[in-house]
């Protein structure tokens, strides 16, 4: 029915990755078949998807139908920039995490390998269906799909009690934000009952049915995404399920529901109102700082990366917002500006934080160890781990020349402009924006010096450490791809923000002009006005490094002698008088000392066995959630009273239940 | 790109890199002066500088290569900061590649490098230092960033040079908005160089150093460099508040060798002012204990917004 064209081939990868993973039940139990050999094949696939997605960048817009679906509703298919771009996403990402993870599984850990390799596979099929789908209902089926496969991946370890319950939180919320984008779908037709995307478009809602339109999609895909309040799942399910998954769903699924959002506030809705950005900037800035802070807080490697990625949405929904604030009111150039920062956004943390989970993927192995608490030192025993990581460390703190940087320099440039919005108070209160933005920018560079410092350097805080052992070669091709990819996006956004402009026209009707026709030099708007050359940059520092090394060795010397570390004469030094992860997070703790809830049990004086220990949890939880838990049980009692449990009243029931149909029909 | 322009290119980062320690030196003198102490010479940071070369460097034997390679990184990294921020002309080819918001990031990047480093030997000092630091850095990065936007925004551009190009030729006139940023940079320049009430360069009393605890364990040429690196932070962030606040003098546009020639002398005078005022600053105030600089910091980065808000309400 089709040709050799993007979506035809693009559809084939996906089919290709739900076949390789129904083989993975031929022999289930084989790590060598269904671990290695598989998972490898699974990254060609990927490999070809971002290739594709690629050439899609360039190609046309192009539709489709399956034939399968509902009888009256088969499966609409579209393949544009927009999906182009999150596909990319998904396949340059999913090569790194699938090789990486040809390496990782092992037997005796939970699910058989054979079905985890069909659930992985499924869920990488069902991301890439979620992007390319044309009608509400594939949408749906493939969004369902999605939510149950990465359920079932992140209870891989379903013995464990508090994993299950984990898995039900995400499951839960899941559900609840797919309620949310049901009825958005249900808004977008418009009272034509079409479901397909495109009489969604044709579709002219009234400014009130647009707004709920959006609001609900908000809500639902900010389920999906994390975006506080909506981001409880998020610190539990990530440390929960194996790291490669964690990558996956931290790395690419998050991005899914930022597809959602642009795709329904920009193509399907089609023209936003200026004020819903605002929305989607305050809950965005909001969730950054909250995330970031918390993260500063978290004793538990993996959870301090879910809160770092409830940041990191958040820093991506603040430039939807802000694109949307612009789009609004008609300043097209910096509404590309911003979707092009978010976009951006987007990539970059699908990569480096896909390679920090995966780091630790390397370490849990390795040491057996989540807790930062009996960690480090791990530099000298696994350099190629500690070394890759330390590019999405740094990345991830956005600092110049990696890849974070370029976006967050992007999203500052946007906030910068607003002062030619034509509304004073908005003016007034923006550029705050763009301090909290700094702030949560600066606040990562916190929390990776302690997750790297904490993890890598030091001297390891168990003497078990010592044995830790390097990962292996296919793990290290995982990490480098992506940390590569960090390094790439980094030195060369010209480049990238060429391919994205197809999404940024596709969605505010311009992209972000080049000026300066240089193929080194970012300047996005004018070129006296602001920008950006990594590549020489990054040549500027090396040759001064380079520079200051040969100087220093030649016209003094390079001796050396090696010692205990001096540590003021001390000299007792042990281990434990390290900071720990708790002691690394105290400043920002006390300085942000209203976002947490914290018991503290102090010991007193005359204790002969003293105990230290402070317990620092969300307050969200308490403040929301327990009384919505309250609620509901409360009026789930109410309910059972019906409950009665004899037959009589049951069958009383059916008999009142008659005769009031029969007044009513007869009335 | 002229010749022109790459010989101020080329002068200032060597001005930059050599003067900084004579800077240092001259700010201690001053100290010295107003304590009523006698001074040392104002080249003492240079013989220490060169002493520490020519020693043996001794590195704790579990230091990873990070540990070894930090200071070259954190000195690279200052130096290029001395490329971008214009300090004679403002005609610098290398301007083009990093603007104000990279030269944060810059400065962000020697401080991660610094903070690993002093965790990668596992001393108890060198993980308080590198926590202080950085929470120190976290409450002035944002600070800075706001200092920067609200000359960014009267200039219209990001672009240092050309911030100091249009405060120097453009417009002439005062800018209350930049009143209030001036203040709270030299609150955060107070803040990032170490100097008190933040922190003190004179002590290594364990309670509160916060910049010398992550020095501890380098010795010889790491230390020499990591010395001068603090020199040249220093000679760095003295000459943003040149760039922002008092750019007269600086040989602005296409200007003839001859602009230059009046710029050195400018620049020495201007540092030679800024570097007493700092000697009085610390001298006239006291030492805060570590949990008030957030407060100190967060009156900084009100004063920033307060310039803000100036600055959109009067268009000022």
């Amino acid at each position: 029915m089709m040709g050799m064209s993007p979506l035809s081939t693009c559809l084939a990868l996906l089919a290709g990755w739900v076949l390789i993973g129904i083989a993975g039940l031929v022999r289930p139990m084989s790590v060598r078949f269904a671990g290695r050999a598989l998972f490898l094949t699974g990254a060609l696939c990927g490999a070809g998807l971002a290739l594709v997605s690629l050439w899609a960048l360039s190609a046309p817009v192009e539709q489709a139908v399956l034939p399968i679906g509902l009888p009256d509703l088969p499966f609409h298919l579209r393949l544009d920039a927009l999906s182009a771009v999150f596909l990319l996403l998904l396949g340059a990402t999913s090569v790194g995490i699938s090789v990486f993870s040809a390496g990782y599984f092992r037997a005796g850990e939970g699910t058989a390998p054979g079905l985890l390799c069909l659930q992985y596979h499924v869920f990488l099929a069902s991301m890439g269906f979620v992007l390319i789908a044309d009608d509400a209902y594939a949408f749906m089926f493939a969004w369902e799909i999605m939510a149950l496969a990465s359920y079932f991946l992140v209870t891989t370890q379903h013995r464990i009690a508090e994993i299950r319950r984990a898995g039900f939180l995400y499951l839960l919320i899941a559900h609840l934000g797919a309620l949310g984008i049901l009825l958005c779908f249900g808004v977008l037709q418009g009272g034509h009952w079409e479901m397909t995307f495109d009489a969604m478009r044709a579709a002219h809602l009234s400014p009130q049915w647009a707004t709920c339109a959006f609001l609900l999609a908000f809500f639902g895909f900010g389920a999906k995404a994390g975006l506080v309040p909506l981001h409880v799942w998020l610190p539990e399910a990530h440390p929960a399920a194996p790291s490669p998954v964690s990558a996956l769903m931290s790395g690419v699924m998050l991005k899914t529901a930022l597809y959602g959002i642009l795709r329904v506030s920009f193509d399907l809705i089609g023209e936003p109102l200026w004020w819903w950005g605002l929305i989607a900037l305050g809950v965005g800035l909001f969730s950054a700082l909250y995330g970031v802070v918390f993260a500063a807080a978290q004793t538990d490697m993996k959870r301090l990366l879910a809160y770092s990625s409830i940041e990191n949405i958040g820093i991506a929904c603040a430039g939807l917002g802000l694109a949307i604030v612009f789009a609004g009111l008609g300043m097209t150039s910096l509404a590309a500006l911003a979707v092009i920062a978010t976009l951006y956004h987007c990539l970059n943390h699908a990569l480096m934080k896909s390679l920090l989970f995966l780091g630790t993927g390397a370490v849990l192995h390795a040491t057996g160890q989540r807790n930062l608490g009996k960690l480090g030192g791990l530099m000298r025993y696994m350099p190629w781990t500690a070394w890759l990581t330390l590019i999405g460390a740094l990345a991830i703190a956005s600092l110049p020349p990696l890849n974070g940087f370029v976006s967050e320099w992007l999203l500052l440039q946007a906030f910068l402009f607003t002062d030619q919005i034509p509304r004073t108070f908005i003016n007034m209160l923006l550029p705050l924006g763009a301090a909290v933005v700094a702030l949560s920018a600066a606040l990562a560079a916190y929390v990776m010096v302690k997750f790297y410092g904490v993890i890598f350097l030091g001297v390891p805080r168990e003497s078990s450490l010592v044995r830790a052992h390097d990962c292996g070669r296919l793990e290290r091709f995982g990490l480098a791809w992506l940390a590569a990819g960090c390094v790439l996006l980094g030195l060369l956004p010209v480049q990238v923000i060429a391919r994205l402009n197809a999404a940024a026209t596709l969605l505010v009707g311009t992209g972000l002009g080049q000026h300066g026709q240089r193929w080194w030099l970012l300047a996005p708007l004018t070129q006296g006005r602001a920008s950006y050359g990594p590549i020489a940059f990054f040549i500027g520092v090396l040759s001064i490094v380079l520079l200051t090394v040969l100087v220093v060795r030649f016209f003094y010397h390079g001796r050396v002698r090696f010692s205990l570390p001096w540590d003021c004469g001390f000299g007792q030094l042990d281990a434990r008088m390290q900071d720990s992860a708790e002691g690394f997070g105290q400043p920002v703790r006390h300085v942000f000392q209203p976002f947490f809830r914290m018991q503290r049990e102090l010991p007193s004086a005359f204790d002969s066995a003293p105990k230290y220990r402070v317990i620092v949890t969300d307050r969200i939880w308490y403040a929301l959630y327990e009384p919505l838990v309250n609620l509901v049980r409360r009026a789930a009692n109410w309910v059972a009273w019906l409950q009665q449990g004899r037959v009589t009243t049951y069958l009383l029931y059916g008999f009142v239940t008659l005769l009031v149909l029969l007044g009513v029909v007869l009335a | 790109m002229s010749v022109t322009e790459l010989l101020t290119q080329g002068l200032e980062i060597i001005v930059a890199v050599a003067a900084a320690p004579l800077f240092l030196g001259w700010i201690n003198q001053c100290r010295a002066w107003l304590q009523n102490r006698s001074a040392p010479s104002v080249l003492q940071p240079y013989r220490i500088i060169q002493k520490l070369f020519n020693k043996d460097a001794v590195i704790a034997a579990n230091a990873s290569p990070l540990f070894r390679v930090a200071p070259y990184i954190v000195f690279g990294a200052m130096t290029l900061a001395a490329a971008i921020i214009p300090s004679m002309g403002t005609r610098l080819p290398f301007t083009a590649a990093a603007d104000a918001i990279a030269l944060v990031g810059l400065l962000a990047t020697a401080r991660v490098f610094m903070a690993l480093a002093a965790m990668d030997s596992g001393t108890a000092f060198g993980t308080l230092g590198a926590r202080r630091e950085m929470m120190v850095g976290f409450l002035a990065e944002p600070a800075l960033l706001m200092v920067i936007f609200v000359a960014s925004l009267i200039s219209a551009t990001t672009s240092l040079p050309a911030i100091s190009e249009h405060l120097t030729t453009e417009a002439i006139g005062l800018y209350p908005s930049l009143a209030f940023t001036a203040v709270a940079f030299t609150m955060v320049l107070l803040a990032e160089n170490a100097r008190i009430p933040i922190d003190n360069p004179a002590t290594h009393l364990e309670l509160t150093m916060i910049h010398e605890a992550m020095l501890l364990e380098y010795s010889a040429r790491h230390l020499a460099l990591m010395e001068w690196t603090a020199a040249l932070k220093l000679f760095n962030y003295a000459c943003i508040g040149f760039a922002l606040f008092v750019p007269w003098g600086i040989a602005a546009g296409a200007a003839a060798p001859n602009a230059l020639l009046i710029a050195i002398p400018v620049l020495a005078l201007k540092l030679v002012l800024a570097g007493s005022g700092l000697a009085l600053i610390e001298t006239v105030s006291a030492k805060l204990r570590v949990f008030r600089a957030p407060e100190f910091l967060a009156t900084a980065f009100l004063f920033a917004v307060l310039g803000l808000l100036v600055h959109l309400l009067l268009g000022a």
